[in-house]
């Protein structure tokens, strides 16, 4: 399987994500420049989190228009893999591939700390190795990843079984309390309809690294590998 | 009276607009590369009650210089219209 | 003025020349500056570039040592070789009076600038820490500064990429007026990747890349003069604008075009801009420039010689490339959508000739402009301050001891310089990149993992200005004893420092023997754990409210390594039952300590019990208590004594503590004294025989204080909390005084 991590301008976690697919899970993976049209046959694509184009404007507005990001949405809508990461998820929102938005955190503030993660689906290609009682430990950072879409959309996401994460507490309860940035019913990760677009704020791949002493979100990468591989 | 002042608040034009020169450069991407120098500041909106129109200048004029922009790097510009 | 009309006396005055400076300026030239001269010397021996007041006792600091690749002065920034062909270049700087003008884009500017010094050099940083001062917590100008300086910290870091790892917030009223905001960095290259500061090679191109040149951060004071121009508003200096997307983008086209092997040097623009670097570039390489300034991009029409020199804009780079390969360096910034123009060439006369459409405006030595060379040095007075005598006179038997403990206890966690910083610091990205250690293994210093490797880098920053105050030459030994301590206390080995050395006016004789001291104590602790000064700052004129100084404040950052990563050790009790012991002594001191301070209101005394060589002892049997796997965890007894530190080993897991006080000491002092040379350990019950021999082999006094509890704190067997409640306070003090937003 071949994995493509996509270099925008202002990217930050690119190499985060190369290294646990290459290092920790010996895969292969490219770095794809914006600029670039080619997406070197890859099988899945990742938009990966910093802050593209600076966050100017909107985050991800800008990066939706890079060169690459036509080939994406070709790629996407054919049924390719791709999944966003934190900014990656911003981008994705911007240019239509997944449903919603990311708007400002409800607190106003930057964010970065470990929080928990509930699966809410074992039906996706990126969950289908998780438990669904299980809290994940996962670090978030960000200032704009307060989860919004209206209410027919919510609707939607919830009778199609779209919604991959909540935030929740160590014990798995999914509260106003546990919520890091104000997102609608604690939504902090969902895919498309057609299941093969998934966008997520948090960061599975700063908890993949035994070294870390946090390994908490290699079960999302060992279930990519896992569905695509058997 | 109550009045609606539409107010623009703009970064000062000597000073670097960080954004505005990101945006502008993303122009060519969306095949727009004759827009040039994209500034990109805030329109605020409120509403006052006032006696005077004087007086509900002179208090937006306050809220614009104490909060609503910072004069080290920010300029403003406001309209008042009676409703 | 003209920019070429010839200057007077007063000019050079209004510009903040002394008249023997102006002297020697017309001595060095052999005929009187025109005005753009005149402003590049002023701006070139101020003394943020040529370090006129400090540099004579910063030359008396130990600066060799074996692991040393770039020594103080000599690059950008100070870099150490960590083994294996590894080396790490880190500096700290101030940003101390933008951020007190405008603090958001004041902080974030300095942020920038920090991590320019690194990278220039071809190394890519890897952590960020910062060291901030404010007043009073409560007064709202604090609270909008607080705001704005962390937010601008953490806005311009997070798109930048670099995780923040660690720092230090401290309030104090002597801040009021003036915060003090100091970054560090960290970066890492391969050894001979080097890139210098230099300009050599006759013929050879000078580029500047990057961002376009505004009127920014034109030294204010001296220009907003009537003498310079008549239009005032739209020549007014501007504030410095920071654009972190910009600075990501330097960065990564930094290091590839170094890759190309096609640079001779390279130097970021930070204070006074294109003439710093044009001079300083040419100075170490002996060889001078010509430059045409019409050629340099510029952001706003009209601008005169001296403004393109001066101005600070942002985000720029000055590269000498050699001849020939103009277009390898040019496809890299081309790719990174940057700007690079060639503004002219080396030249051999040692000489910086600015032109402007082919006229020469300005034309001056680049020696002569810079430390080291032509700049002045001023060997100032210096005095000891009344206040420092009556500080001795302080008693601790003049204190009454508080009936009930457990309130000052509680006093002491809710107090801001002890809570919790997580408001601060949970808006910093401290994870990107995925090698921050301490995440999930808190310890008294950051480590990250430098990858591909099994090392680590330690970083702390540390300094107790109070402590400074009360004894200058032993506070900053204490600063850079903590320092080494942390570092010790995570399992790294202390390897240099560098120094952001925070002071008020250096032309008062008592502020200036702050100073004085602060250096004799710095040296002497640097000896002793042989952590040379790899460089630094100095920032004076920080003056608060009555027009006094601030607390003297030397912001030691020093760098430790850890050749191996699995020798780390973290500050949480692993488990109850497990056993609590205290290496080094109790003393029955209280000086200068958080609780006398603010419980008991009381400021005049002296710094606290500290030894040097006990310290120094202190460490190793720590480092070999690591070493040997003996302990669970270490953390040393810092502000607020030991009740504070106990309560920070408990918090992380939820357990307690149940510890025995000691009756050779006052309860209070016990409790909360913050005597140095100390450092709390737990350990597993079965490897207590262990631990005891291991102890014995060396002279360092150590106690049982007691063993690690479920959850209750509890003192000579008394509930003074659980650690429920105490963490809910702890961790909340900042929200309930700063608010949600």
């Amino acid at each position: 399987m071949k994995f493509g991590v996509v270099v925008f301008p202002g990217s930050n976690c690119d190499q985060d994500s190369v290294d646990v697919l290459g290092n920790i899970l010996g895969q292969e993976v490219v770095k794809l420049w914006h600029k670039d049209h080619d997406l070197q046959q890859c099988d899945f694509i990742i938009l990966p989190g910093g802050f593209s184009f600076g966050d100017y404007l909107r985050s991800g507005a800008i990066a939706r228009f890079s060169p690459i990001m036509q080939e994406v949405i070709q790629f996407a809508n054919k049924g390719g893999y791709v999944m966003g990461i934190c900014n990656g998820f911003q981008i994705l929102a911007e240019a239509g591939l997944v449903p919603g938005a990311l708007l400002h955190n409800d607190h106003r503030k930057f964010n970065c700390k470990n929080i928990f993660l509930k699966p809410q689906t074992l039906d996706s290609l990126v969950t289908n190795q998780l438990g669904l009682n299980k809290a994940l430990k996962i670090p978030v950072a960000h200032g704009e990843g307060n989860y919004f879409a209206d209410a027919d959309t919510l609707k939607m996401l919830n009778d199609q079984d779209q919604i991959l994460f909540k935030y929740c507490d160590e014990a798995g309860n999914i509260s106003l309390e546990s919520n890091p940035n104000g997102s609608i019913q604690n939504i902090a990760g969902v895919c498309n309809k057609q299941r093969n677009v998934f966008g997520l704020m948090p960061h599975p791949e700063r908890a993949a690294d035994s070294l870390l002493g946090n390994q908490d979100g290699l079960g999302i990468f060992e279930s990519i590998l896992k569905t695509v591989d058997a | 009276m109550k009045f609606i002042a539409e107010i623009n608040v703009m970064p000062l034009k000597e000073i670097l607009d960080p954004q505005g020169k990101a945006v502008t450069g993303s122009m060519k991407n969306l095949d727009l590369a004759e827009i040039q120098n994209i500034r990109i500041g805030k329109h605020i909106t409120l509403e006052i009650d006032a006696d005077t129109e004087e007086i509900a200048r002179q208090k937006v004029d306050t809220a614009c210089k104490k909060l609503l922009a910072n004069l080290i790097m920010e300029s403003y510009e406001f309209e008042l219209t009676a409703v | 003025m003209e920019y070429n009309q010839l200057t007077t006396l007063e000019t050079a005055n209004d510009l903040g020349l002394r008249p023997e400076e102006f002297e020697r300026i017309k001595e060095i030239l052999g005929r009187t500056p025109n005005f753009t001269e005149l402003s590049i010397f002023s701006v070139m021996w101020s003394e943020h570039c040529s370090y006129k007041n400090s540099i004579t006792w910063l030359k008396t600091l130990p600066k060799d040592g074996p692991r040393m690749l770039a020594k103080a002065g000599e690059e950008n920034a100070g870099m150490v070789d960590l083994g294996d062909g590894i080396a790490c270049v880190f500096k700290i700087e101030s940003h101390n009076h933008p951020s007190a003008l405008e603090p958001y884009q004041g902080a974030a500017t300095g942020v920038g600038g920090i991590n320019r010094d690194i990278f220039t050099m071809g190394a890519r940083p890897v952590a960020q820490l910062n060291s901030l001062r404010f007043g009073d917590i409560n007064q709202e100008r604090t609270k909008w500064l607080i705001k704005g300086i962390v937010k601008g910290i953490g806005d311009y870091g997070n798109a930048f990429g670099i995780p923040t790892v660690g720092g230090e917030v401290f309030f104090d009223d002597c801040y009021n007026v003036n915060p003090l905001v100091n970054a560090m960095s960290a970066g890492i290259l391969e050894v001979g990747d080097m890139i210098s500061a230099t300009s050599f090679g006759v013929g050879n191109p000078v580029f500047i890349v990057g961002s376009a040149t505004g009127k920014d951060g034109i030294h204010g004071a001296a220009f907003a003069s009537k003498n310079i121009t008549e239009d005032s508003v739209n020549d007014l200096p501007s504030v410095q604008v920071g654009d972190p997307f910009q600075e990501k983008l330097l960065l990564e086209a930094s290091l590839e075009v170094i890759k190309t092997g096609a640079v001779i040097g390279m130097q970021d623009m930070g204070a006074a801009g294109i003439i710093c670097s044009n001079a300083e570039m040419s100075a170490k390489g002996e060889h001078g420039m010509r430059i045409d300034l019409d050629k340099v991009p510029m952001r706003q029409p009209n601008m005169e010689p001296f403004e393109i020199l001066l101005s600070e804009s942002q985000e720029r780079m000055l590269i000498v490339v050699e001849k020939g390969r103009e277009a390898e360096v040019q496809v890299v910034f081309d790719k990174w959508d940057l700007n690079c123009i060639q503004i002219g060439e080396v030249t051999a006369n040692g000489r910086l000739e600015y032109y402007v459409h082919d006229e020469l405006v300005a034309d001056v030595p680049a020696d002569d402009l810079v430390l080291g060379g032509g700049a002045p040095v001023y060997e100032r007075e210096y005095k000891e301050p009344a206040y420092f005598a009556e500080n001795k006179k302080f008693n601790i038997e003049d204190i009454t001891e508080p009936e009930d403990l457990k309130v000052a206890a509680m006093h002491l966690i809710s107090h801001p310089n002890i809570a919790s910083k997580r408001w601060v610091t949970e808006q910093y990205d401290s994870m990107v990149g995925a090698a921050t250690i301490t995440t999930n293994f808190p310890s008294d210093a950051a480590l990250t993992s430098i990858k591909g490797t099994n090392k680590a880098l330690a970083l702390t920053i540390d300094c107790n200005s109070r402590y400074v105050y009360a004894d200058p030459q032993k506070g900053c030994a204490i600063a850079v004893a903590e320092a080494a301590r942390n570092i010790t206390c995570a399992g790294g080995e202390p390897v240099a420092i560098t120094n952001c050395l925070n002071f008020g006016n250096p032309y008062v004789p008592e502020v200036y023997w702050q100073f004085v001291s602060a250096i004799k104590g710095m040296s002497e602790a640097c000896v002793k754990f042989e952590t040379p000064v790899t460089g630094g700052n100095v920032s004076f004129y920080n003056q608060s409210t009555d027009d006094g100084p601030v607390f003297p404040t030397p912001a030691i950052g020093m760098l430790g390594v850890l050749d191996n990563v699995e020798n780390r050790m973290s500050l949480d009790f692993k488990k109850a039952g497990d056993l609590i012991f205290l290496i080094g002594e109790n003393k029955n001191d209280i000086s200068s300590s958080e609780y006398l301070a603010s419980f008991h209101k009381v400021s005049a005394s002296p710094a606290p019990y500290f030894d040097l060589d006990e310290e120094y002892d202190m460490h190793q049997v720590v480092k070999q208590l690591i070493l040997s796997k003996v302990i669970e965890s270490a953390h040393d007894v810092a502000d607020g004594g030991l009740y504070i530190t106990l309560l920070e080993s408990a918090m992380p897991r939820g357990l307690g503590f149940d510890i025995e006080s000691d009756d050779e000491v006052r309860k209070d002092a016990f409790l909360f004294g913050e005597a140095q040379g100390r450092v709390l350990v737990s350990v597993k019950a079965d490897k207590e025989e262990e631990f005891v021999e291991l102890m014995a082999t060396s002279e360092v006094e150590f106690s049982l204080l007691g063993t690690v509890s479920e959850g209750d704190l509890l003192v000579d067997g008394e509930l003074f909390a659980t650690v429920q409640e105490s963490k809910e306070v702890f961790d909340n003090v900042l929200h309930h005084i700063l608010g949600q937003a």
